[in-house]
């Protein structure tokens, strides 16, 4: 089926919110290539588990496509048209699967050549909706904040090596009540800016005391849906027939009931917490991936004012089949390479956070736990340089905000 | 455009690499002038053999070549650098899975087969056009490869070619699973298997190295083998091992290693990644220095050393940085590659564009065989 062939009836089977915003624009879904369409839809289709700030931006996507012209169309979307599909992608079922067809268009897309192609399209649509759809200011720039090496009594290497160019190196932190004074400040941060998904905490052990406000997803309060994850892939691998492909294909079904989650929880950040443990790779098997992991879909997703990071040591390597089976032992810790791992997690999460709105008022802190040293980058601070002033973690933050 | 932009990205990657290897190393920078094709003749022994090392699990700038990442790679800073020429821009244009790119590798035409089946490639292999235009034995042909995905690499499928014509393949992993028959708790960690898929490893299909040959071919038994695997520390490292029984016992003209070490970088741990880079640098180092004391091997071998791709660049929002290779940018695609050996010119590096396809119809040129069937050119300057 094409495009233009789209019926209301076809979305019977979204859930209600999405249904309805399929419906509402599908003059303009019918309009767009096939190479470009189920892309979208793989968005629409979730759209009632998806974040304020993810809804927002789809509805201004849909709504600006609606606006556009049949010349429009055609000129924002010509060097989609180019790509040639083949005849088992025309006749997928993408209208109700368009994850999968995404899957197989992707590998049709490296199997063709047309990769190179696909991306130029890409991001030449990404540019024109920027430029056309505003992006909206932020109520207060935003704060990230990654805590390393959590366990780590000595560590003789340089820290912090990739991000020292973009901020202040402090020498002469005072580590006493670090983690009390950070989650302090964002919790009020979230009090005196309420937004729903607003202000997050991610810690790759059990989670510190913390206030409510904040939305919390920890790699401890999730061992039970990782360990139900790990079963029911070791019980799909066995059966006849089981392949990679049809494997994350269960997997990216997986909702949080099927993982034992309490049906009485957020429902959106539920199925956030499901995607991050079966999309993600290695989110089930060590924390510091997870964490990481769960910090980039966070600051892509929900786009936080404000997120608080704690890494935590991460099981030893251990062969792959080993890793993936749910032990109960407890797992040999692996200290230093955590330490390493977080390093550059911290690193992945100021990229992250660059990348979003308001990049340049930003702030980021990035601290050794229970340790001298730490980072601190943002408008006001000069970039690589080195500061030996004694300052708290409450005080740092003062430096940047 | 991205189009131009990525190869753009892919010249100033080569140029940093040139920079950085020629202040570092002391390298210098070679021209296209070419020379005499009778004086490498004379440089070049009459008995060839040749050892090809891939890495399967590319590995970035950054964490290799660049300044902030050469204390990754110091035996190949130190020791392989100087001796070899290096050329700092090798475009791998075809799909960016390991198994697949390195079936590409090895017939010098990018295959499109499932990466993640026990299928065959479908273009002949380097093996089998030289053992058919060479009319040499199968003994003479090896790949030593690293996981049960990999083992239908060498032999195709095609036609005209496959059939019995291929290398042999020995997986050191399958090797010590039936070695240990079962009990596998000191060996665990030699067992590490399949990090681009880690939820499934394909049943063995195709032709398997049988145990009784490990006595046999590599005139070890089954308790040396097992006594020496204790003391090993990788997978990658048993790969080397066996490699080197290998060249010691059986001597084969083409020997073709594929790494899997670094490719742990998918479970996102940047340590295990770099720890995996490492290894593989010392690995090579240690082929290197057993060429040159194997009598079989020794002043008469080329070894050329490529990964298959590379990695996701951090500055792509579509990828996830070092942790994979799917956004096919410019990092992604563009990587290296280092040739050593009797005729090959010493400490000289080249930063002309080439394919990683390049590969087979050099080795063509280098071996004496023609790979008809092969997309790719070969490198002027190694011949």
């Amino acid at each position: 089926m094409l495009p233009r062939e789209l019926k209301p009836g076809q979305f019977n089977g979204y859930p209600p919110e999405a249904r309805k915003l399929a419906t509402a624009n599908i003059a303009a879904l019918q309009q767009l290539p096939l190479s470009f369409l189920p892309g979208l839809l793989r968005e629409v289709i979730d759209y009632d588990f998806k974040f304020p700030a993810e809804r927002k931006a789809l509805e201004k996507e849909l709504a600006n496509l609606s606006g556009l012209s049949t010349a429009q169309i055609g000129e924002w979307f010509q060097a989609f048209a180019q790509i040639v599909l083949s005849p088992q992608l025309e006749h997928f079922d993408w209208v109700n699967s368009p994850a999968q067809f995404v899957e197989q268009f992707s590998a049709h897309l490296w199997t063709t050549h047309q990769l190179d192609a696909f991306r130029i399209a890409a991001t030449g649509y990404a540019d024109r909706m920027h430029a056309a759809v505003p992006q909206e200011s932020q109520p207060v720039p935003r704060l990230g904040i990654s805590i390393i090496g959590q366990g780590v009594g000595w560590y003789n290497e340089p820290l912090f090596r990739k991000l020292r160019a973009h901020g202040a190196y402090c020498t002469r932190v005072k580590p006493e009540n670090g983690l009390k004074m950070l989650l302090d400040a964002v919790a009020a941060r979230a009090k005196a800016h309420p937004a729903p998904y607003g202000h997050w905490y991610i810690d790759g052990g059990q989670a510190a005391d913390h206030d409510p406000a904040l939305t919390c997803v920890s790699y401890g309060a999730l061992e039970p849906a990782r360990t139900a994850l790990l079963r029911k892939v070791q019980s799909e691998v066995g059966k006849p027939g089981m392949g990679p492909e049809t494997l994350r294909t269960v997997m990216a079904q997986m909702r949080p009931a099927d993982l034992g989650m309490s049906q009485t929880g957020d429902p959106v950040l539920d199925r956030f917490q499901v995607r991050l443990l079966t999309e993600g790779s290695g989110t089930q098997i060590f924390s510091t991936s997870f964490v990481q992991w769960a910090a980039r879909e966070a600051l892509r997703r929900a786009q936080p004012l404000t997120l608080l990071v704690r890494f935590a040591p991460r099981q030893r390597q251990k062969p792959m089949n080993e890793l993936l089976t749910a032990a109960h032992d407890r797992p040999e810790l692996d200290l230093t390479g955590s330490l390493v791992d977080a390093d550059m997690g911290a690193y992945y999460n100021w990229l992250n956070q660059q990348r979003l709105p308001g990049a340049e008022k930003s702030s980021f802190l990035v601290w050794f736990e229970d340790h001298n040293s730490a980072l601190v980058a943002g408008p006001a601070m000069p970039r690589g340089t080195e500061s030996s002033t004694a300052a708290d973690l409450k005080e740092l933050l003062t430096w940047i905000l | 455009m991205i189009g131009s932009s990525s190869r753009e990205l892919s010249r100033l990657l080569a140029c940093s690499r040139r920079e950085f290897l020629r202040n570092a190393a002391g390298v210098t920078l070679g021209s296209t002038v070419l020379r005499s094709p009778l004086a490498r003749a004379a440089s070049f022994p009459k008995k060839k053999k040749v050892v090809v090392i891939t890495f399967g699990g590319g590995a970035r700038d950054q964490e290799t070549f660049a300044p902030e990442g050469q204390e990754n790679v110091s035996n190949m800073m130190r020791e392989l650098i100087p001796q070899a020429s290096f050329f700092t821009q090798v475009v791998n244009r075809g799909i960016l899975g390991h198994y697949v790119a390195t079936a590409s590798l090895a017939t010098g035409a990018y295959e499109t087969i499932n990466n993640f089946a026990s299928l065959p490639p479908e273009n002949p292999t380097v093996f089998e056009y030289y053992r058919k235009d060479l009319k040499r034995p199968s003994s003479d042909v090896w790949v030593v490869a690293p996981s049960n995905g990999f083992n239908r690499i060498g032999e195709s499928n095609h036609r005209s070619y496959g059939g019995g014509l291929g290398a042999r393949v020995l997986l050191p992993k399958h090797l010590l699973t039936a070695a240990i028959s079962g009990s596998s708790a000191d060996y665990e960690h030699l067992l590490r298997d399949n990090y681009e898929t880690p939820y499934y490893a394909p049943e063995l299909g195709g032709r398997e190295f049988e145990l009784q040959q490990l006595e046999r071919l590599l005139k070890l038994s089954v308790d040396d083998f097992k006594a020496h695997a204790r003391t090993l520390s990788s997978p990658d490292e048993l790969s080397v091992y066996i490699a080197r029984q290998l060249m010691r016992q059986v001597a084969p003209s083409l020997l073709w290693i594929t790494m899997h070490d670094i490719d742990v970088a998918h479970a996102g741990a940047y340590s295990l990644y770099i720890e995996g880079i490492q290894r593989t640098d010392r690995l090579c180092a240690e082929m290197w220095k057993a060429i040159q004391s194997e009598p079989e091997y020794a002043g008469k071998t080329t070894l050329l050393i490529l990964p298959d791709f590379g990695r996701d660049a951090d500055n792509d929002s579509g990828g996830n940085g070092f942790q994979h290779h799917r956004t096919g940018d410019a990092l992604s695609r563009t990587t290296w590659l280092m040739a050593l050996g009797p005729g090959i010119r010493e400490g000289v590096v080249f930063d002309r564009a080439l394919q990683s396809i390049d590969l087979v119809p050099t080795l063509g040129a280098m071996l004496g065989f023609s790979p008809s069937l092969a997309q790719g050119e070969s490198i002027a300057e190694l011949l």
